[in-house]
């Protein structure tokens, strides 16, 4: 395995427990931060799958425009799943 | 939130999210990116101001009447620009490359493409904004 491929394979697998830890996150705000982590990882994997706008756009609406809604949410609701 | 430190950084790293985001914009036809993601990172950076002083004290800066004018001219120019294809007895949005008629490849030689890009940018930023503002005041009514 060369090192492009170990890249790959890293990237894809935070990827995979970063989308089952906002699955079982009882914390809602963690939960909203994980997701972050995982929209960014997701722009990286656009990126190396040659599609640099949808990376952008990936950036800007998943890391930034969708989580801070999802705050905004949070701080008029409750912070606890039940 | 009054933190001095977050208050500087975000004064500091503001002019250049919001270059960042026109660049991404005026550069949409030579480059990845386009209307949409530089108008995203546009409207980031006035939440960003607005999370970090109060929202009030941005509602100043960007009066929620304003914006709602911003987006309503950027749908209108891009409507406009394309009909001009259509007075031209072509398609909606057809080109026309003697308008803004530079070089192929460089900055003003992409016809009517700048400018609708510049409008849709314009349209997603103001969306963002109002988009925050109005999920913000839902509790006020």
């Amino acid at each position: 395995m060369d090192m492009i491929e170990l890249f790959h394979v890293m990237l894809l697998s935070f990827l995979i427990v970063c989308a089952l830890a906002v699955a079982h996150l009882r914390d809602l705000l963690s939960a909203v931060i994980v997701f972050a982590a995982y929209s960014l990882i997701m722009a990286i994997v656009w990126q190396q799958l040659n599609a640099p706008d949808i990376a952008m756009t990936e950036a800007a609406m998943g890391a930034g425009i969708t989580t801070l809604l999802f705050m905004v949410t949070i701080s008029k609701t409750r912070r606890r799943e039940q | 939130m009054d933190d001095v430190v977050l208050q500087t950084v975000t004064l500091m790293l503001l002019p250049f999210i919001q270059t960042y985001g026109i660049y991404i914009m005026v550069n949409g036809h030579l480059t990845p990116g386009g209307g949409f993601a530089g108008g995203a990172v546009l409207g980031i950076s006035l939440i960003l101001y607005a999370l970090t002083f109060h929202v009030d004290e941005a509602a100043k800066v960007y009066p929620r009447r304003k914006a709602e004018a911003l987006e309503s001219l950027g749908a209108l120019v891009f409507i406009f620009i394309g009909l001009l294809g259509v007075l031209g007895g072509a398609a909606f949005l057809t080109n026309n490359t003697s308008f803004l008629s530079g070089q192929a490849g460089t900055l003003l030689g992409g016809g009517f493409i700048l400018p609708v890009t510049v409008a849709v940018g314009l349209k997603v930023a103001s969306t963002v904004v109002t988009l925050f503002f109005h999920l913000l005041e839902e509790e006020k009514r």
